[in-house]
């Protein structure tokens, strides 16, 4: 959902993800909030973003809606979506290059001063 | 089909439009969606609108218990039987109820309990056992069980008195029997309220009201709710309590990444109570948001308590003297780079309320719900005359105030989206804007809020006389007394 938003950037999306450590998160699974949310999310980028921390379970190309009938499927997006969590690392702007610090789980999205 | 609706004798202003998005949110509307969304109120003969008795007609009973049992002001909802301003004309009243509405709850496999209320009065034990015992001409066959009966019965009076409780003297003695339908469940307030939560700020938001701020963004399972001034969560928790799924960020990152130790952050006050941890938190600044280009819609609900400047100032990126010009942006060095703390500027609550409503209407799908707090000075005469903030994408539902002081209210606001974003909409959300802080700029700029509330010395902009024209201060502080 995030990307670069210094002045001038233009293709600050998405962000690329420089992995430290990932820690996978316990989260209930519910269908309803899963179905809400595959509409609104770049396939792409989560494919990619599960990828590179460590999970390759979910289809490279933008699954067909009727996808989301299948339990199974569903497992998958729900653990690539909610429960891998990235705990330290960063995530780097494609276009400047620049590094958000991910610390304690959180992105640090802030600008300097001469981004701003 | 008519319910009696009893309220708590608080928030007066937050009761009906708490009850109304819940209406909404278990489908009262569902049958007429041209409708206007608002329910048939009546109330009691010769009742004043902060009464906490209020007739509404509901389109079923089980609509009727959802929303009673969700919400946080409702004290019950009830079946009326029968009522009167005396227990003569109640007794005709009941025995009038046409019995198949009254027989299906008089069975003898089934139990029940009569419960004595009242209001602006105080009913001893045995008076209250006489009255129960005076019922006796209802026919019911089955047994009492005062812990855990299957019908609840209510029996509440109120008194003819002159003034109490602070309304005005016109409340007329009156009776009502009913069967109770729903009541809501306040023993959610003891186990959130802030002094057992472990991570809190000085601005965190009181349990109650969160909640309410929850009802009001119909948060649910399935939904995404967010806000862009977390803090210690305070707001998300109550979200989150229903199910929603949560996600947040602030500008502060000592607040939502370090807290006060492992056990003591935000993640920590959801763990407290056993709710489903936020999404995602993260460090943003709501005036340069870090949104993927043509992300939208994404989010259910935007609950918030921006920061306006009476207790804590907003912050957003940029110097001081650099957004003033005066200076050239620092360059920081690569080597200092990764712990380097960017300057702050101080955020206007004009700009606030701007970059919020630009926000909400990008990331909110059509007909979410916007739930913030906005700050009003009060005038002399009381009155809520002010222009809240607009926006076409947006309509507003419901503002409720709460008067805080003397000189200052904050009214919480309910928007919902109606239209979706684009680029023309954007332009003239900025036209909007600028009028509107045009005829807010007297007091929406940095620190005259804060000095209208706090600054014992402080006249109004538009304050004419002197103080001797004014009443003594009200025991009661309601919109209409």
């Amino acid at each position: 959902m995030l990307s670069s938003n210094i002045k001038g950037v233009i293709n600050g999306f998405p962000l690329r993800i420089e992995v430290e450590k990932v820690v996978e998160k316990q989260v209930d699974f519910n269908p309803d909030f899963l179905k809400n949310m595959f509409s609104k999310i770049d396939w792409k980028a989560l494919a990619d973003a599960s990828k590179i921390m460590g999970y390759a379970e979910l289809p490279e190309e933008v699954p067909d809606a009727s996808v989301l009938d299948s339990d199974e499927f569903l497992q998958k997006f729900h653990h690539a979506l909610l429960e891998l969590h990235l705990e330290e690392g960063a995530l780097v702007c494609p276009e400047t290059g620049r590094r958000f610090p991910v610390n304690k789980g959180i992105p640090n999205m802030l600008l300097h001063e001469d981004e701003v | 089909m008519w319910y009696l609706c009893v309220f708590y004798h608080r928030l007066l202003d937050y009761r009906k439009p708490e009850f109304e998005s819940l209406a909404d949110l278990f489908g009262a509307f569902d049958d007429d969606p041209s409708s206007s969304h608002s329910l048939e109120w009546k109330l009691p003969q010769h009742h004043h609108p902060d009464s906490p008795f209020h007739f509404v007609n509901l389109p079923s009973e089980d609509i009727a218990r959802n929303i009673a049992n969700r919400s946080i002001l409702v004290k019950g909802v009830y079946e009326i039987w029968g009522e009167g301003s005396s227990y003569e004309e109640l007794k005709e009243a009941i025995n009038s109820y046409p019995e198949d509405r009254k027989l299906p709850y008089l069975t003898p496999d089934s139990t029940f309990r009569i419960i004595v209320d009242s209001f602006g009065k105080a009913i001893s034990f045995k008076d209250q056992t006489s009255r129960i015992q005076g019922m006796s001409y209802i026919p019911f066959k089955g047994r009492v069980d005062l812990r855990n009966p299957e019908h609840k019965f209510w029996l509440i009076e109120t008194d003819d008195y002159e003034s109490n409780n602070g309304l005005p003297p016109i409340v007329d003695k009156r009776i009502f029997f009913g069967r109770e339908v729903g009541a809501a469940d306040r023993k959610l307030l003891p186990t959130y309220q802030l002094k057992s939560r472990t991570y809190l700020g000085p601005t965190a938001m009181d349990a109650e009201v969160a909640f309410l701020m929850a009802n009001q963004a119909q948060a649910m399972p399935g939904k995404l709710v967010y806000d862009p001034f977390v803090g210690t969560g305070s707001i998300l928790v109550a979200a989150a309590h229903f199910g929603a799924m949560t996600m947040g960020a602030d500008i502060d990152i000592r607040v939502v990444r370090d807290g006060r130790g492992p056990d003591c952050n935000v993640w920590s006050n959801f763990k407290q109570y056993g709710l489903q941890m936020p999404v995602s938190l993260l460090r943003a600044d709501n005036n340069l948001p870090p949104w993927r280009p043509g992300l939208k819609e994404i989010f259910d609900a935007i609950i918030c308590d921006p920061p306006y400047g009476v207790r804590a100032g907003g912050r957003k990126s940029g110097g001081r003297k650099l957004l003033k010009g005066t200076v050239d942006p620092y360059t920081v060095p690569d080597n200092l780079r990764s712990g380097h703390i960017p300057s702050t500027a101080a955020y206007s609550l004009a700009e606030c309320v701007h970059d919020l409503l630009d926000l909400a209407a990008k990331m909110l799908v059509t007909g979410g719900r916007l739930v913030y707090f906005y700050p009003v000075l009060r005038d002399n005469n009381d009155t809520l005359d002010v222009d809240f903030p607009k926006h076409p994408c947006f309509k507003l539902v419901a503002s409720c105030e709460q008067i805080l002081s003397y000189r200052y209210s904050r009214v919480l606001l309910t928007m919902v989206k109606i239209g979706a974003y684009t680029d023309e909409i954007e332009e003239a959300a900025r036209v909007q804007h600028l009028e509107f802080r045009e005829n807010h700029v007297k007091w929406m700029e940095e620190g005259n809020l804060h000095s209208a509330v706090f600054d014992p010395d402080f006249v109004g902009f538009d304050e004419v006389d002197s103080k001797s024209g004014k009443d003594p201060k009200k025991k009661y502080r309601g919109k209409y007394v």
